[in-house]
């Protein structure tokens, strides 16, 4: 069926593209490129880093423990900032890449105004105008975008400390990168959940790279309709008839229909 | 004095728990006491602590005044500040002022540092650094109001005056105290030095001249266990920027010990949620699911 490669919104440089590839199976549509995949993996390794680190400062009442692994709490201090600076870097060219699909629409600010909607399970389908990505993933997005910014700014501030930037900015910067860590923290879980537990199917974007044409037309399909030059709507429906057959012919089939003995048949 | 009775902690930075042994004897507040009015700017209190406390040399730096280097160093504890004053009535005053750490009753170096146990406070209200357990990240240096703690880029810690806590442990006044030759260093306990200081204030003002003659003993950090007299003490600024309403960051009190840990509850509700999602809305599977979902059972009637 459809191989979309060639059409993947992502562009990847030569190096990527040869350093390893993305195998569109059957019924599948390619999502991310191996340097998007790079990309997420590597911001996401220095993110956790970076937490568990700075936790480890943040809150030592709490999180005292962290630091051994890293050291002690004074190499702990010194790992830190280095973790965040891979963070931001990587971070960065993601956000470079991303920053056409993550344009913000009205789609998006319908989608934020019915957040309580879609965050009930009854709303099996995301509305058919949601793009490559929905108005909750463009917001994390930005958040991060905004809150990686707030990090380098007083990440340097705090890191030259009150001899190069005094005082008074060292206790602002203070504040500032506690807040945008608690921010980051509180989205980390629904990004975390979204892809695994709470949309099962979705990880595998970010692993192999594909996701099932179900996943696209369930939960992106705009995106759907740009990748196949398909009805989502329709493309759902039609499976659904497809499948209904199926299980009417496995019944017959079992019943002692035409094909077989009973129990021994296969469709 | 002996040691026990000096040094029982009373604080102590980043520390889960209750202090070790806190109250368990009376403890006197030791004080030291600068009349700013007598200091002839000598300098023999500046070589007795990088004497006592065995550091290693740091050049100094001429700038046209009888001030050793702008300000104090990791390695330079004990400066004297001088500034050439001049009154309403045209006339000439040399301010000196004995600057080091001011070992507050409030320290706010102790409230921004997050090591445990890198900064103490000890009963009697001297306040140390212990470096071995400093990770430097210098937040002391900010959260100070008088600029004392100073971070040495080699060892990656911050130093400052001690107050010769190990001289003052062993019932002895500390090491610029002892050279100090115009007796305007004073040390014993905070009582004494305070009604001293009160005293030398009184005598400024009746028969010296100094209307304004007064203790700076700031309140706004619950008092100092280093003391000054000065000639106008509504004016602390005029001593080389002695602040006279000294305080500490908001980042290193309300927000630290209030707002902070509300904030990580806060965060940690977005985990709290999506266990809760899962347990109550359940996952979006992709569609179609053919056979479709179960209906819900009839109320009243439980399913195993």
């Amino acid at each position: 069926m459809a191989t979309s490669v060639g059409r993947m919104q992502e562009k990847e440089p030569q190096f990527f593209a040869k350093l390893g590839h993305t195998t569109v199976h059957e019924g599948e549509l390619a999502r991310h490129s191996v340097y998007t995949r790079f990309l997420h993996w590597a911001y996401g390794i220095f993110f956790f880093l970076a937490l568990f680190t700075g936790f480890a400062t943040y809150m030592p009442f709490l999180f005292r423990w962290f630091a051994p692994a890293f050291g002690g709490p004074a190499t702990t201090r010194m790992l830190h900032p280095w973790f965040g600076l891979g963070f931001v870097f990587f971070f960065g060219l993601q956000a470079i890449n991303w920053w056409g699909p993550m344009k913000w629409t009205d789609t998006d600010s319908r989608w934020i105004k019915h957040l309580p909607e879609f965050l009930r399970s009854t709303q099996a389908l995301e509305p058919e105008d949601v793009g490559m990505y929905n108005g909750g993933q463009k917001l994390q997005f930005w958040e991060i975008v905004v809150g990686s910014i707030v990090y380098l700014i007083t990440g340097i501030v705090m890191w030259a400390g009150a001899r190069t930037f005094g005082a008074t900015s060292v206790a602002i910067s203070y504040i500032l990168h506690d807040i945008s860590a608690l921010i980051m923290l509180f989205g980390i879980f629904f990004h975390l959940y979204q892809a695994t537990f709470g949309q099962p199917g979705t990880i595998q974007a970010m692993t192999r790279g594909t996701v099932s044409e179900a996943w696209a037309w369930t939960h992106a399909p705009a995106w759907f309709r740009q990748m196949t030059g398909r009805d989502p709507r329709q493309a759902l429906e039609q499976e659904r008839q497809r499948r209904i057959a199926r299980e009417r012919a496995i019944e017959q089939l079992a019943r002692g229909g035409p094909a077989g003995p009973p129990g021994g048949g296969r469709a | 004095m002996t040691e026990r009775r000096t040094l029982q902690t009373e604080q102590i930075s980043g520390h889960p728990g209750p202090v070790p042994g806190m109250g368990m004897q009376r403890n006197l507040e030791v004080c030291k006491l600068i009349d700013a009015t007598t200091c002839i700017g000598c300098k023999a209190c500046e070589v007795a602590c990088v004497e006592w406390n065995d550091l290693p040399f740091q050049p100094t730096t001429f700038d046209n005044t009888y001030q050793t280097m702008p300000e104090t160093n990791w390695n330079y504890w004990n400066l004297i500040k001088f500034r050439e004053h001049q009154r309403e009535d045209g006339t000439l005053m040399w301010l000196m002022r004995k600057d080091q750490c001011m070992h507050c009753a409030d320290p706010g170096c102790l409230a921004a540092c997050p090591a445990d146990g890198a900064i103490v406070k000890y009963a009697n209200g001297i306040v140390d650094f212990h470096q071995e357990n400093c990770i430097g990240c210098e937040f002391c240096v900010s959260g100070c109001p008088f600029n004392i703690p100073k971070f040495n880029p080699a060892t990656k810690k911050v130093y400052k005056c001690t107050l010769c806590s190990d001289r003052v442990g062993q019932g002895l006044e500390p090491a610029c105290i002892k050279a100090c030759p115009t007796g305007c260093l004073h040390f014993g306990t905070k009582e004494d030095m305070k009604m001293l200081a009160e005293t030398r204030a009184k005598q400024l003002r009746d028969v010296s001249g100094f209307k304004d003659a007064g203790v700076y003993d700031p309140e706004s950090i619950g008092g100092t266990h280093v003391i000054y007299v000065l000639h106008d003490a509504k004016n602390p600024e005029l001593y080389s920027g002695l602040p006279k309403d000294p305080s500490i960051p908001f980042a290193y009190k309300a927000w630290k010990s209030i707002f902070k840990p509300l904030g990580l509850i806060g965060a940690t509700l977005g985990f709290v949620g999506v266990v809760f999602h899962y347990v109550f809305e359940g996952p979006k599977r992709e569609q179609p699911e053919v056979p479709p979902p179960k209906p819900e059972p009839p109320a009243g009637r439980k399913e195993l």
